[in-house]
């Protein structure tokens, strides 16, 4: 490649530029919905394969770094563009890819935001997380973060006349702000010599092992509340269904991302060492997650809230991948720590591929049936088959089944959980294989939920009649759908590639690379440490699949017949079957619900035998809505009531404060 | 003959002895079962004649049945084709083998298991969706048990591929492993859990409240019914492979050791024989569980993996 | 590994899984045939360890925790429930699969207790040290969560076990002085819980442990 080395990151910014042009753009004619989504939508699709493309070359060169003019008098914004945040900002331009080609088909005249001022919104929220991707100093990072934040929110409440939409809206940008405190508060710690708030100043910075975790931990917090991790989750199952599917896509697939991303940033690169309780910390934290996501999911009656406490779980598995990271990497074993950190950032790469392609689905669903609750829904297979194939893929990816890309990536993750009992500490060695049990049940219980999402949904009869009349999704929207489902085959298919890739990540971040051993095998065997230890061949699974599909088909319509006769179902020769007999998604989930009851919150009504009109209801709550957040707000609200006691409404009191203030200030400062 | 060659030749002579055979293991089980319960039975081959009249038949499909449902036997059946050339039975010298460990065939199952779940709730009778909730659960919880059953013959074998793995407990020096045994025991709950066998499910019943797997493959007919039950039969041969090959692997030849094949054959025969034998025991004396059971008895299997797991990380045996 | 060794750590995980039976098991005529079983388990070991170490006051202990823990005391324990009638009772236990998980825990947390002191030790028997700790925690946690008497006391006895297991396999076991005293100590309190628990019944009618809690000195 003979390309100049700043060339990617010239690319990136300017399609940072581009993009907010675009949004501008949206406001030349704010109400003209095809011009805002035939013409610009599909613009930035072209912006988001560049950024793909660039971001993808950069990867492998060395880091390249610029100062932008803008910001405070000596303040300038410091960008940087190394391996770690050109992957990611490769996962975010590949996602949006998808994103944006399904969104040119997908918005509609509502009584929300107008389709203008949508699209500068939408435009402002890539751009702000490209930019948290690329900054290079804790200012730009921040105001980035806080622009992300802010546009997100405004996406969020795109249908803003709907009270619910709008306390979710609130819930997440109170959320988003606790979070953001901590990570101030973690640069603070951090911060080099005479203030220096560049990232390059803090890691020249020494820090004592007391400082270190504490910015450790004010960052896990920080980062946390962003990526949902326990118990800052609550916003996530509020703002996810409330947000247009498109935002949720971006928000589920890309911007939990950018969490891990800064996690990963703070940990590994700016803080000088790794102790290894931190990892304990993030990996019993990130399977409790995992688990209590995946058990939520479970019960979920609305498939929007579904697919978000999904990604709590997904969430839960990368962050685990991350705490196992640093466990190794803080017992000096380099090889474990890339494989642990080359599992967790292919997972975060798979997850956006398919929890985005899934809440597009969902967004397909919702606008040919005008119904997110899953008791509503069925048999879409039918009406909407190329949605329903190609959700299928997601599912199944989703589900972490071979040979598609959610398979890989838990494979990588097991194979560094099985390596663990050779640690130097007796009781991580005894425990964490424990820790691997949990991520087999949380993918597991995964699988449970993916069957009940796609089967309630897109088969069995149609819960509704007026289901039967759904259209299939547009040529955009299906466009959008493959795009993501052509990247979860290939990821898992061909893994190789972006493995080889990652070594460049993982080499300056754990000093290590396994790549190079995964391509000793040559590319069809994939063996992280050494074939005789493990090894795993996606391609061949997937031949020997088709093949086996392909072979018993023919050989059967050979030696005997094909013949097919249709007729009623046969039902146990039960024959007034209605589709009201089939398991509503309450009743999918009831076994879920019985088996793990301590973890939820459930009330219950049951019919009496005398009462006129019996019905049975039941709701299923977070527990931790009434641990923490009530408790939190009840506190609160004590404390604003007590402070309420300065407030008058008189003006002389007001003054009086003001004057009491700076006395008391022209004293101390004597 | 070139080393791949002959790991190929292997590779089908396995493939197609465990599927061919899967129906006859099927048949011994039943036939132990009918002795032992006082009846005569209908012999060993009766697995046989029930698949030639169903792919003799004609498939009647549900009106409304999608291509999913009419996809998923062959997936299934195909699933568990490739989960049985995973599995070393004579040899342990396969030429698929590198393709998939033990994490990756546990996978297997798991695809062929969404898929039949899928087809089930396909059609939208009331008996295919609990039977598809039924068979998740009890899957989701069985598979951190089998996990942690693995983990046993990991650590011996510093390995996850099966090949290695039954290589290495089979020509290694004798020594009581108390932490096999515990795996071992936990193994074969597990085994009666995904199989589908008393105390979890019943496989010989079709009364509503009890069954599980039957409920799946109520709306089938035919050619896809037979493929189904001849992919069960394979699932079952499959695992009860695997058990041998983790826990009593002696009698497997090496790569290369073509003079022992006839012993390896008759030795995995054998042993098969036994296992149908015993399993036909444990199913006689053991009366099926309510469902809500199953997570403790699968915890139980949980508790016993762990147990093997520390105390092999303790005595080193 | 020697054979007599690799018996030895058989032993010892038979011991760890009779400990964890014990822990689930709901059916008190059940946990008496699981102690009975600890018994011979524990007798059978030191016979292993006084072949393959040569101390033959091993053989007397093995002879002496066989007549008293395999037979005497589930004989008595057994006509102490059929005389008070409580054979097939079932207790309701707190969430099993929670305390199993609790077990684990103190398993692991045993296991690294020990490896210190095994490390040092000389014996054969070294690395069964561990277990001999979980075994009492386990018999521990049992006691904890049971809420009818007898049960306690099998779990009480359990313990003992657990010690018994410990002193052999840290030690050889102790004098035959010591665990002669200490084997009727164990005989004479169970035969005093037995006539205490026919007092119990006697006074409130069951055996059930939450009863005793009204005897408070405050009224409430």
């Amino acid at each position: 490649m003979t390309l100049p080395a700043v060339l990617p990151l010239d690319i990136v910014v300017g399609v940072v530029l581009y993009w907010l042009v675009l949004g501008v753009a949206g406001l030349v004619r704010p109400q003209h919905l095809v011009f805002v989504s035939r013409v610009l939508f599909p613009l930035s699709v072209a912006g988001a394969l560049a950024l793909t493309v660039a971001a993808a070359v950069s990867v492998t060169q060395p880091p390249a770094a610029a100062v932008l003019p803008l910001g405070l008098p000596d303040l300038p914004f410091h960008l940087r563009l190394d391996a770690l945040s050109a992957f990611f900002i490769a996962l975010l331009g590949f996602a949006v890819t998808g994103i944006s080609l399904f969104s040119s088909g997908y918005f509609r005249h509502g009584q929300g935001t107008a389709p203008g001022l949508l699209c500068l919104q939408y435009h402002v929220f890539l751009s702000a997380m490209v930019l948290v991707l690329l900054a290079d100093d804790a200012y730009l990072f921040m105001v980035a973060w806080e622009t992300m934040a802010v546009s997100s929110y405004f996406l969020v409440i795109a249908s803003h006349r709907i009270p619910e939409i709008r306390s979710a809206g609130f819930l997440y940008l109170l959320l988003a702000h606790l979070g953001a405190i901590g990570i101030l508060l973690a640069f603070g710690v951090t911060h080099g010599a005479g203030g220096d708030y560049t990232f390059d100043g803090m890691r020249q910075s020494q820090l004592s092992n007391f400082w270190a975790s504490t910015a450790f931990l004010l960052a896990l917090f920080g980062f946390g509340a962003k990526a949902g991790l326990l118990p800052l989750h609550a916003w996530l199952p509020e703002a996810h269904p409330a947000a247009p599917s498109p935002v949720s896509a971006l928000m589920s697939g890309v911007m939990l991302k950018t969490a891990i991303y800064g996690m990963l940033r703070v940990t590994f690169d700016l803080l000088p060492f790794q102790l290894w309780w931190w990892g304990v910390v993030a990996l019993v934290l990130g399977l409790l997650t995992a688990l209590f996501g995946v058990m939520f999911a479970a019960v979920q009656t609305e498939m929007k809230r579904l697919l978000a406490y999904s990604s709590i779980e997904h969430i839960g598995i990368v962050v685990a991948g991350f705490g196992l990271t640093i466990i190794f990497h803080a017992y000096d074993n380099p090889q474990l720590a890339a494989l642990a950190l080359v599992a967790t950032l292919y997972h975060c790469l798979n997850h956006a591929c398919f929890k985005s392609l899934l809440f597009l689905a969902t967004g397909s669903v919702l606008h040919a049936t005008r119904e997110r609750r899953l008791g509503k829904l069925g048999g879409l297979i039918q009406s909407m088959p190329w949605v329903g194939a190609l959700a299928l893929v997601g599912t199944l990816a989703i589900a972490g089944l071979p040979p598609l890309n959610g398979f890989v990536s838990e494979w990588l993750l097991l194979q560094a959980f099985l390596f663990s009992p050779g640690l130097p500490n007796p009781y991580l060695n005894m425990l964490v294989p424990l820790g691997s049990a949990a991520l087999v049940l949380a993918s597991a219980l995964a699988a449970y939920v993916m069957v009940k999402f796609y089967g309630v949904i897109f088969l069995g009869q149609p819960r509704d009649p007026g289901l039967a009349k759904a259209h299939d999704a547009g040529g955009w929207e299906r466009a959008g759908l493959a795009w993501l489902a052509a990247a979860c085959v290939l990821l898992g298919v061909f893994p190789f590639g972006v493995i080889a890739l990652l070594d460049h990540v993982t080499l300056p971040l754990v000093r290590y690379a396994v790549g190079a051993n995964a391509g000793e095998h040559g590319w069809l065997l994939l063996a992280p440490v050494s074939a005789a230890r493990a090894s795993y061949a996606p391609l061949l699974f997937l031949l020997g699949i088709a093949g086996g599909v392909g072979v018993t088909f023919l050989a059967v319509r050979k030696f005997y017949h094909g013949r097919v006769r249709r007729d009623l179902p046969w039902d146990c020769g039960y024959l007034a079957l209605t589709p009201r007999m089939q398991d509503t998604a309450e009743g999918f989930g009831q076994p879920i619900k019985q088996i793990f009851e301590p973890f939820f919150r459930i009330k219950r009504h049951m019919p009496g035998p005398f009462d006129a009109q019996p019905y049975y209801s039941a709701t299923t709550e977070d527990r931790f809505w009434h641990w923490l957040y009530v408790p939190v707000v009840k506190f609160n609200h004590r404390v604003s009531e007590w402070v309420s006691v300065l407030q008058h409404g008189r003006i002389y009191l007001y003054l009086l404060y003001s004057f009491v203030t700076l006395i008391a200030l022209l004293l101390l400062a004597r | 003959m070139s080393p791949f060659f002959e790991s190929i030749l292997s590779q089908l002579t396995q493939t197609l002895l465990v599927v061919v055979l899967a129906p006859a293991f099927l048949g011994w089980l039943n036939q132990c079962r009918a002795w032992l319960q006082n009846r005569s039975g209908a012999g060993v081959l009766q697995p046989y004649r029930v698949m030639r009249k169903l792919f003799h038949k004609d498939a009647v499909l549900a009106k409304n049945a999608s291509p999913v449902f009419r996809a998923a036997p062959y997936v299934q059946f195909s699933c568990m084709v490739l989960a049985a050339s995973i599995v070393p039975v004579i040899e342990t010298d396969l030429a698929f083998s590198p393709a998939a460990d033990v994490i990756a065939l546990v996978g297997i199952f798991a695809l062929a298991r969404v898929f039949a779940a899928l087809a089930a709730m396909d059609i939208g009778t009331a008996f295919g969706t609990m039977g598809a909730r039924r068979e998740m659960l009890v899957a989701s919880l069985s598979e951190p048990a089998l996990l942690m059953v693995f983990f046993t013959p990991l650590l011996i074998a510093q390995s996850t591929s099966l090949n290695a793995i039954a290589d290495a407990l089979a020509h290694r020096q004798f020594a009581i492993y108390p932490s096999l045994a515990f795996a071992a025991v936990a193994f074969v709950m597990v085994l009666l859990a995904e199989n589908a066998r008393i105390p979890i499910d019943n496989p010989s019943t079709h009364l509503e409240l009890t069954m599980i797997h039957e409920a799946l493959i109520l709306e089938y007919s035919a050619r896809h019914l037979a493929l189904i039950e001849w992919a069960t039969a394979i699932k079952l041969t499959t695992y009860c492979a695997l058990g041998i090959a983790l826990f009593v692997p002696w009698g497997l030849a090496q790569t290369g050791e073509w003079q022992m094949l006839p012993v390896s054959v008759l030795a995995f025969a054998g042993k098969l024989a036994l296992a149908g034998a015993a399993l036909a025991v444990l199913e006689t004396v053991s009366a099926k569980m309510r469902i809500f059971r199953a997570p403790e008895f699968l915890g139980m299997a949980f508790l016993l993996a762990v147990l093997g797991m520390l105390t092999f990380l303790l005595l080193g045996a | 590994m020697s054979l007599s060794a690799q018996l030895i750590n058989l032993m010892a995980a038979l011991l760890l899984l009779i400990a964890f039976a014990m822990l689930s098991q709901r059916r008190i005529l059940s946990l008496i045939h699981l102690y009975a079983w600890q018994g011979v388990v524990l007798a059978t070991n030191n016979i292993v360890i006084g072949y393959s170490t040569g101390q033959t006051h091993l053989y007397y202990s093995a002879l002496l925790t066989f007549a008293l823990k395999a037979i005497l005391l589930p004989w008595i324990l057994h006509r102490l429930i059929v005389r008070l009638n409580i054979r097939w009772d079932v207790e309701t236990l707190i969430n099993i699969p929670a305390t199993m998980l609790v077990g684990i825990a103190l398993v692991v947390f045993a296991f690294n207790l020990a490896l210190p002191i095994s490390q040092l030790a000389g014996t054969i028997t070294r690395s069964t040290l561990g277990i001999a700790i979980a075994i009492v925690l386990l018999s521990f946690l049992m006691m904890i969560t049971r809420r009818k008497a007898v049960p306690q006391v099998i779990g009480f006895l359990a313990l003992e076990n657990g010690l018994f297991f410990a002193a052999t396999s840290a030690t050889y076991g102790m004098p035959l002085a010591v665990e002669l005293g200490i084997a009727l100590d164990v005989l004479v309190g169970v035969l005093i819980l037995g006539i205490f628990f026919f007092q119990v019944r006697e006074a409130f009618d069951s055996l059930d442990l939450r009863h005793m809690e009204k005897l408070k000195e405050t009224d409430q």
